[in-house]
């Protein structure tokens, strides 16, 4: 590559606990880091992720430079010791980057192997990162890739068919408390997409009725028509504990939602029918320490990955497959990065004219049969002085030092190759 | 008589040993077809205690309940047909496994026990006899189902609660599957154990002129009877389920083993004729 490599900082659910990934979890959107990032002098390209379970940070930045330590201060804000932050953090450089990218993208990565929600994530992240212009040519490509991977995968493996997802989990949780699900009551604390698929989930499952409760009402009455549910407000809370069998947290808030003496004192009028929390929201909405209480089970996110382990070995001979997909084509995107420097685009670009040049003296000699020896060379002569008077122009453009002194080749060769198509060997297989 | 009596407590012991081994596979391989097969050899080896039982009756002229031997084994074969009469040996998933090595176990204690006849004291010849110690195995057997099921939920709260999954989480029932089967073990058992007590009080009062004269054995049933009369209350009135369910559940059943043997081992008094 000229002049430039791909870094991949991140954390996830397998390096790092939940209590380190609450500290940087980006909750406020993706606009201001993205624009902090941005501010960084070395870095030309960059692209954020954050999910519940990880945070991944993908930068351009010069061969040369030296911004790890920038980023990592950037993302973890100096809330962690350096020892911390290297024991947590993976930093993946280049073809690994790249290799990483497609996994998560491919959902093998995920807590849930082969869940289907976390390309709807990459590409929103995209569309951030992208009307910000934080993303270039190169991030451009990286990440369209990485959703064709996915999509490769998910049609060409069982992958995603056997998908379990979190919600999956939480249903066979309950299924081992509750035994049948009929006639229980579902509590949803906070309308997020990933407490709706849950729920959806259980009333699947025959769960009798669903109540959400959410700060702004108006969101909890659309939510709680769509199960034929009922909303309430935060401040009732307390007597829904009292009623209801299984609570699903995702609010956005900072503090704790639900404390053990708010539950310890509905166990006695609830007569100490079990209560099954679930808490998928980072940072949690829901006191640790509910676990210690009789008769109570809480789960949060880490927890949850745990259960969905045990229905895993169906799904490895499929991951294997889907590894190799994978490999496959971080090797192609490799080469295609590889063919992004100068000299190499130089070399496609004169090949492809040569060989157009070659098929129509061919042709044009075919048709020629009376031709003789000297009045071939002539014509030879005259089809390459063409094609090198044309090229001329391109391949200055492509060596020439940019005035502002700024290296732009990547932009150069990226204009190059698409107005030869210099690219299309790569993409056909 | 004698011969095919003790060829009929060999092969309960055999058959029984198979079932119990069949229902280990099953737990491990979860394999259905061995564990239909469990169940149907559970369910000869039930016949074929019934058919021991028999036998012994015809030898001793009475029912069978009065030395340690015969009570074990009568204890034992409640405890089958406790298991078998019921339908959630249907819903309680691998409830079979724990069940029948607990039949295995008291069959293997009444084989160590002398299975010498003794011939009936008089002060037991009364048709008395097979109600009073009938009703009170029986219970002992429902009992011995819901202390079956404490272990189990115990287990299963474990890994619940500790969140890791190991072996027994998928292998194991729902929580509430087992709470509903102490709960229905412990009801019958308490009202089977209610009937024995009565009966035993009015034999008493027939035979030695008083309903109850504070005998050793009587003391412990008595205790453990309140043992299971305030759990059930607690359980309908303020709800103790779950965990403290189990955990009073395997205590009363302490209570019922020592009621059983410990009495007569240590305590002595008019129960103990036998042993």
């Amino acid at each position: 590559m000229q002049g430039e490599k791909i870094l991949l900082l991140g954390v996830n659910h397998k390096t790092t606990p939940v209590e380190i990934r609450e500290k940087i979890a980006l909750s406020d959107g993706y606009e201001e880091p993205l624009a902090a990032l941005k501010k960084i002098p070395a870095c030309r390209e960059c692209y954020l992720l954050a999910t519940c379970n990880r945070v991944e940070l993908i930068v351009v930045v010069e061969e040369q430079a030296e911004i790890e330590s920038d980023i990592i201060a950037f993302l973890f804000d100096g809330s962690l010791s350096k020892e911390e932050c290297s024991q947590y953090l993976y930093i993946y450089y280049n073809a690994d980057a790249v290799h990483h990218m497609f996994m998560v993208a491919a959902s093998l990565d995920s807590m849930v192997v082969g869940e289907a929600q976390i390309l709807g994530q990459l590409k929103e992240a995209y569309r951030y990162a992208a009307q910000l212009g934080c993303t270039g040519p190169l991030l451009n490509k990286f990440l369209h890739k990485s959703f064709s991977v996915a999509k490769r995968v998910r049609t060409e493996t069982g992958i995603g068919s056997s998908a379990v997802s979190i919600s999956y989990a939480a249903v066979q949780l309950a299924e081992k408390i509750f035994g049948s699900l009929k006639g229980k009551k579902v509590l949803l604390l906070g309308a997020g997409e990933m407490a709706e698929l849950a729920a959806e989930h259980l009333v699947g499952q025959g769960v009798g009725s669903v109540v959400v409760a959410n700060r702004t009402l108006s969101r909890a009455v659309d939510l709680a028509k769509r199960f034929n549910g009922s909303a309430v407000s935060m401040d009732e809370l307390q007597q829904q504990l009292e009623q209801v069998d299984i609570i699903i947290s995702s609010t956005g808030a900072t503090d704790l939602i639900i404390r053990k003496q708010d539950v310890k004192s509905v166990m006695r009028s609830r007569r100490n029918k079990p209560l099954f929390f679930i808490d998928i929201a980072v940072p949690r909405d829901l006191d640790p320490k509910l676990i210690e209480i009789d008769n109570v089970y809480l789960y949060d996110i880490d927890d949850l990955s745990s259960v969905v382990e045990i229905n895993k070995s169906a799904r490895d001979k499929e991951a294997v497959k889907a590894v190799r997909i994978v490999d496959e084509e971080a090797l192609k995107f490799q080469r295609w990065c590889q063919g992004r420097a100068v000299i190499p685009t130089i070399r496609d670009l004169r090949e492809k004219v040569d060989t157009i040049a070659r098929l129509e003296l061919d042709r044009t000699f075919s048709r020629l049969p009376h031709v003789n020896g000297s009045d071939k060379k002539a014509l030879e002569k005259m089809v390459r002085a063409i094609s090198s008077r044309i090229l001329h122009d391109p391949l200055t453009y492509l060596k020439s030092e940019s005035c502002t002194g700024r290296d732009n080749s990547d932009l150069k060769v990226d204009v190059i190759r698409s107005l030869f198509k210099l690219d299309n060997g790569d993409d056909s297989k | 008589m004698n011969e095919i009596s003790y060829l009929l407590f060999l092969s309960v012991l055999g058959v029984t040993f198979i079932a119990s081994a069949a229902y280990i596979v099953f737990f491990f391989s979860q394999n259905k077809q061995i564990r239909k097969i469990a169940r149907l050899i559970l369910l000869v080896s039930g016949i074929l205690q019934t058919l021991y039982i028999v036998s012994r009756y015809i030898q001793v002229g009475h029912t069978p309940i009065t030395s340690q031997h015969e009570a074990v084994v009568f204890f034992a074969w409640a405890t089958t047909w406790a298991y078998l009469s019921f339908r959630w040996r249907y819903s309680v998933k691998n409830f079979g496994t724990l069940v029948s090595i607990l039949i295995f176990l008291l069959l293997i204690i009444s084989s160590m026990s002398s299975r010498d006849l003794t011939p009936l004291v008089p002060a037991l010849q009364s048709w008395w006899l097979p109600v009073h110690a009938g009703v009170s195995l029986i219970a002992y057997g429902f009992l011995s189902l819901a202390f079956c099921g404490g272990i189990m939920y115990l287990l299963q709260e474990r890994e619940l609660k500790s969140k890791r999954f190991g072996y027994f989480f998928s292998r194991f029932p729902s929580l509430d599957a087992l709470d509903q089967l102490i709960s229905h073990c412990l009801t019958t058992g308490f009202i089977f154990l209610t009937l024995g007590i009565v009966t035993g009080s009015l034999w008493a009062r027939q035979a030695w002129g008083t309903y109850w004269h504070w005998d050793p054995k009587e003391t412990w049933s008595l205790v453990t009877w309140f043992i299971y009369l305030v759990q059930i209350h607690q359980r309908i009135t303020v709800g103790w389920r779950g965990k403290r369910g189990a955990v009073m559940a395997i205590l009363g059943f302490a209570a019922v083993m020592f009621t059983l043997w410990g009495v007569t081992y240590l305590l002595g008094g008019v129960h103990s004729y036998a042993g």
